[in-house]
């Protein structure tokens, strides 16, 4: 996947190994060192994933030694302990990626437009869960692994074919700003369509779609506790992979800022 | 339509375990999958990225005499990343 903009800002101070890189660099081209260098995305990223890997660990534990049998579709329910939290935190990504957008047109800083891109890739991968494990439960209950009459099936694909557009129209434009700010306008646009949507299916559905969200409270209190756990444990896993994602592109705009100025260096040098 | 034709949700008994099981296996498998194709790719990434930081460095190694201060600096940062 392309970067869209390449961010060289020096603004916050880096980790220890990366600062230690831009700080010989500058040496290395006679630079003066900084009092500040470049933003690290890598921070705290270690302390993230062990919290994941634990959520995700406790998650599983009570799915299947915890939570007891739902009495009417038995072992099948289990599946919704990761259906549901990756509808609710892919949809919540979608309206996030619109407000980090917003900030994106606010302030024109394209490391808010890189959060935006990142965090809807990230609710994009967490969609093709959400649809997968949707038709296997589908499958399961309904002997069916579509079906298009439901509501709440329909209008979950068309918000994933929605956003599925979202890359193929970024990477369309080849000017880095114009590919920001268009991005960003779509971000919002579909942001504003997730809620309108769900609400609209909410009010228009016959209840075919079990409801999970809507019914916590008559949950069975172990089968609640799991369920918030695993919701909690996604949204962990949602995070870590977003700064994981963010590391790996801000690494990379710093080799390529950092093989920039060296070709500067070496022309200045030869000339 | 094809719901019409479907029993409401309290008359379907619930599925024996031998035959849910396989469902909720394979749905965990897909989360498990999704993770670990993840993964995959930031490591291609990652040694995309150290493959670029190797190469610029040797670069700069080759315009800086070994000799000299910054040649030095590489040398240092070179036996780093290796380690």
């Amino acid at each position: 996947m392309q970067a869209t903009g390449e961010v060289d800002t020096i603004t916050r101070p880096a980790s220890r190994p990366e600062a230690g890189l831009i700080k010989n660099t500058r040496r290395a081209l006679g630079e003066p060192p900084a009092a500040a260098v470049a933003p690290s995305y890598g921070r705290g990223l270690r302390t993230l994933s062990i919290a994941t890997v634990i959520a995700m660990s406790l998650a599983l534990g009570l799915v299947f030694f915890y939570a007891p049998l739902e009495a009417e579709q038995g072992f099948l329910q289990k599946i919704f302990y990761v259906h549901v939290p990756l509808a609710i935190i892919a949809l919540g990504g979608f309206v996030l990626g619109g407000l980090l957008a917003i900030q994106h047109l606010r302030t024109r800083d394209v490391r808010w437009d890189y959060r935006s891109y990142v965090v809807i890739h990230t609710s994009l991968i967490f969609a093709v869960g959400t649809l997968i494990t949707g038709s296997i439960w589908a499958r399961g209950s309904w002997g069916h692994w579509w079906v298009w009459s439901e509501p709440t099936l329909v209008s979950f694909l068309i918000v994933f074919l929605l956003y599925a557009t979202y890359q193929p129209l970024r990477f369309a434009i080849e000017d880095p700003e114009r590919q920001a700010r268009y991005a960003s306008v779509f971000a919002i646009t579909a942001g504003a369509f997730v809620p309108l949507n769900f609400i609209a299916v909410r009010m228009s559905t016959a209840y075919l779609h079990p409801r999970v969200l809507g019914s916590t409270s008559n949950l069975p209190a172990p089968m609640a506790l799991t369920f918030i756990v695993s919701l909690a444990a996604l949204a962990l896993l949602f995070a870590t992979l977003c700064k994981y994602e963010l590391t790996a592109k801000h690494a990379r705009a710093q080799v390529r800022a950092l093989r920039r100025r060296l070709a500067a260096a070496g022309e200045g040098g030869a000339l | 339509m094809i719901l019409a034709a479907l029993p409401p949700a309290a008359e379907v008994p619930a599925l024996p375990l031998h035959t849910a099981g396989k469902y909720v296996a394979g749905a965990y498998i897909v989360l498990f999958a999704i993770v670990l194709i993840y993964v995959a790719i930031m490591a291609i990434r990652l040694s995309r990225i150290e493959g670029e930081l190797h190469q610029l460095l040797s670069e700069h190694s080759d315009e800086h005499p070994p000799g000299g201060r910054t040649g030095r600096l590489s040398e240092r940062e070179g036996s780093r990343g290796n380690e």
